[in-house]
């Protein structure tokens, strides 16, 4: 789960390091009366999306008077912020955030993530910060300080203080640093985070060491027991079709092709929409009904297929082991009765109770598109989906 | 014996009592699966389907010499399950539950390696399907029936696509020796090298199909390590051909944040290392019965 820079600089200045200083706002207004109290005479104004690389996009603006500030504020508000990280459906602006602006000296990175070999939380930092981690990767691969953390005993001061005297940092500033890199290891723990990073932290002219930008985002599986952090859910944020989905329970990424899919098994569901690529066609959805599916959980998820405007055609693939295909076959014609499927619709049911599954199918007298293998069910629902289209053109 | 698990595996549920332990357990049994007895914290002295339930694992290895554990206890509690297992000597430790937190996972993996490497548990999963030897015993949740005992070995990381590959074969009278998931989560107990340096010592296998997807660098390790060390063939599919970069795809391990962790990628990787791939899902069948006869046809 992802949260907004505002809101991950809150937690980081909470632990201590050090932010601008900076407040909300939800409208012109409120963004210049926001200037008044920071003080001072020059701001930053940021559009609060799920997205780095924002400044390209034309969601970050240099302000040095009200005015500039309340155009800034009312160009933004309520536009979509398409960067090359939000992909061309972009992401709402509907919150602001109005800082000071800093004097800057130098430009550092500092990143903690997953390292999914080492199974241990890693520190990466770069003194060539001010460019996306993969740009530094390339332009100045010697720049990069890596350490891991044992989960063990946590993170040590040395190694701290070992990234801090890696950047090159002035003797004033090591302490700082070395504060700075243990404090957000701590909120990375403490949170339960899967990604923090700070790009660029800076030092200022008058020598401190500020984090300009934060990105943060959190373990799903950790929320159960972090309520502060799933408070900071920003729903504008999300795929409207992945919200309807993931508040009913059912695990759904929207994709941009035409073939809905409803599938049992993440590895499966996969392995359909690359069947259904090899075929000809583009799936529109990932979606795994998962184990244990009732006719009600298939009928929403029918639902939450056809949300989605661009969906032609929805392919049904269930290898049942703890499903029952049965059970999947009535929750079919339910969807088709009580929601009303009127594109091609094309089922698969192998494993558990396959045959008992296939019969309530055929002695339903629906018009459903019944297919043995998998290659034959994407083979199927490409061609529904071509005729379709081809008579819809007619 | 396949790997593993076999017919005469002693082996203990933890979550025992709970619906999903108690479904399984009974799978299990019904499957062959030498059961002995269970484990659920305030319950210890009563039996559950015929066996005796205990409070704590310790117990249930002193009573049952129990060498095996599969884990169905919830998410928060899970971690804590394994490694109450691997305390108590448990040898073999199959975790199901999915949806346990990475930070979790890593202390686990560390509190493991605390024991001698003799003593030291082995871990699959979490968010598996777990284990089947055909014919013999199940520590799992796949469908018994659509494996044919058989000598080729089978390791991935989805339950569902796994059983699509079992039944392509099983069509061909092609059998698995065993049959391990390793799961979907991006910490994981037994990699994907794990499993196959077990299915090259293992003398009732001739090939193994290897069965992963985006996300992570456990497919290109074991890769190399198949070019160097493995001299029975591997066969590979990698899914998610169409999965878009930064997105999570069902698994919480299962998306593509660095370089190398798309299925063509990897695919590349694999191919390198002179594995054979398997292109499409539906080809698992044909492309395992064409490598066992071109096999028998060099012998």
């Amino acid at each position: 789960m992802d949260i907004h820079e505002y809101q991950a600089k809150e937690l980081l200045a909470r632990h201590g390091v050090h932010v601008p200083r900076g407040g909300l706002a939800y409208s012109p207004e409120q963004a210049t009366y926001r200037a008044r109290e920071i003080g001072g005479g020059k701001w930053v104004l940021k559009a609060q999306v799920h997205s780095g690389a924002r400044g390209k996009a034309g969601g970050i603006k240099v302000c040095t008077n009200d005015e500039e500030i309340s155009n800034a504020a009312e160009a933004m508000l309520g536009r979509k912020l398409v960067t090359h990280q939000t992909g061309p459906r972009g992401k709402l602006i509907s919150r602001l955030y109005l800082e000071e602006a800093v004097d800057i000296a130098q430009e550092l990175y500092l990143g903690f993530v997953l390292d999914r070999k080492e199974e241990r939380v890693m520190i990466v930092a770069s003194a060539a910060g001010g460019m996306e981690i993969e740009e530094i990767a390339e332009r100045a691969p010697d720049s990069i300080i890596r350490a891991t953390v044992d989960p063990g005993v946590g993170m040590q001061r040395f190694q701290a203080r070992e990234i801090a005297f890696g950047l090159g940092l002035e003797d004033s500033l090591i302490g700082k640093a070395t504060e700075t890199i243990f404090s957000c290891y701590q909120v990375f723990r403490d949170y339960d985070a899967s990604m923090l990073e700070i790009n660029p932290l800076v030092v200022t002219r008058d020598g401190s060491l500020v984090a300009l930008d934060a990105k943060m985002s959190f373990d799903e599986n950790a929320l159960f027991r972090r309520p502060e952090i799933s408070e900071l859910r920003d729903k504008s944020q999300e795929d409207p079709r992945e919200t309807f989905a993931s508040d009913r329970g059912l695990s759904y990424v929207g994709l941009d092709g035409n073939i809905g899919c409803i599938i049992n098994g993440a590895g499966l569901a996969m392995a359909t929409m690359d069947m259904i690529k090899i075929a000809g066609g583009e799936p529109a959805n990932f979606l795994d009904i998962g184990g244990g599916a009732s006719p009600e959980r298939v009928a929403k998820s029918f639902r939450a297929v056809l949300g989605d405007k661009n969906v032609e055609t929805i392919l049904v693939n269930i290898f049942a082991g703890i499903n029952r295909c049965d059970w999947v076959a009535e929750g079919v014609i339910k969807a088709i009765r009580e929601v009303g499927v009127n594109v091609p619709l094309v089922v698969r049911l192998s494993g558990t109770r396959a045959e008992e599954g296939r019969k309530i199918l055929a002695d339903s007298g629906e018009a459903v598109i019944v297919a043995d293998t998998l290659a034959e069910a994407a083979e199927k629902a490409v061609a529904a989906w071509r005729a379709a289209t081809k008579k819809k053109a007619a | 014996m396949a790997i593993l698990l076999n017919r005469s595996t002693r082996v203990i549920v933890q979550g025992f009592t709970g619906k999903i332990g108690s479904f399984h357990a009974e799978d299990m049994k019904r499957y062959g699966t030498k059961l002995v007895g269970g484990v659920t914290p305030g319950k210890g002295g009563q039996t559950h389907l015929g066996l005796p339930i205990f409070n704590t694992v310790k117990g249930a290895v002193r009573e049952t010499r129990a060498e095996a554990s599969i884990v169905f206890v919830p998410p928060p509690f899970a971690a804590d399950s394994i490694m109450e297992a691997a305390d108590a000597g448990i040898k073999l430790c199959v975790c199901i539950t999915d949806g346990i937190p990475s930070q979790d996972m890593m202390q686990v993996k560390r509190y493991m390696r605390r024991y001698r490497f003799e003593d030291r548990m082995r871990l699959v999963g979490p968010n598996c399907a777990g284990i089947i030897t055909p014919g013999q015993a199940l520590m799992g949740i796949m469908p018994g029936s659509i494996y044919l005992p058989g000598r080729v070995g089978i390791v991935g990381r989805s339950g569902t696509l796994g059983y699509e590959a079992a039944s392509q074969m099983k069509a061909l009278g092609i059998g698995v020796s065993t049959s391990v998931g390793i799961g979907g989560d991006p910490i994981n107990g037994s990699s994907f090298k794990d499993v196959l340096r077990l299915f090259e010592q293992d003398d009732e296998t001739d090939a193994v199909v290897m069965i992963g997807e985006i996300g992570g660098p456990q497919e290109a390790e074991a890769a190399i390590w198949a070019r160097d060390d493995m001299r029975k063939p591997l066969i590979a599919y990698i899914a998610g051909l169409s999965a878009p970069k930064g997105r999570r795809m069902g698994h919480a391990g299962a998306i593509i944040s660095a370089f190398g962790e798309s299925a063509q990628e990897k695919v590349e990787i694999l191919k390198e290392a002179g594995v054979v791939i398997v292109p499409t899902p539906s080809s698992f069948g044909d492309v395992v019965a064409d490598t066992l006869a071109r096999r028998k046809q060099a012998a």
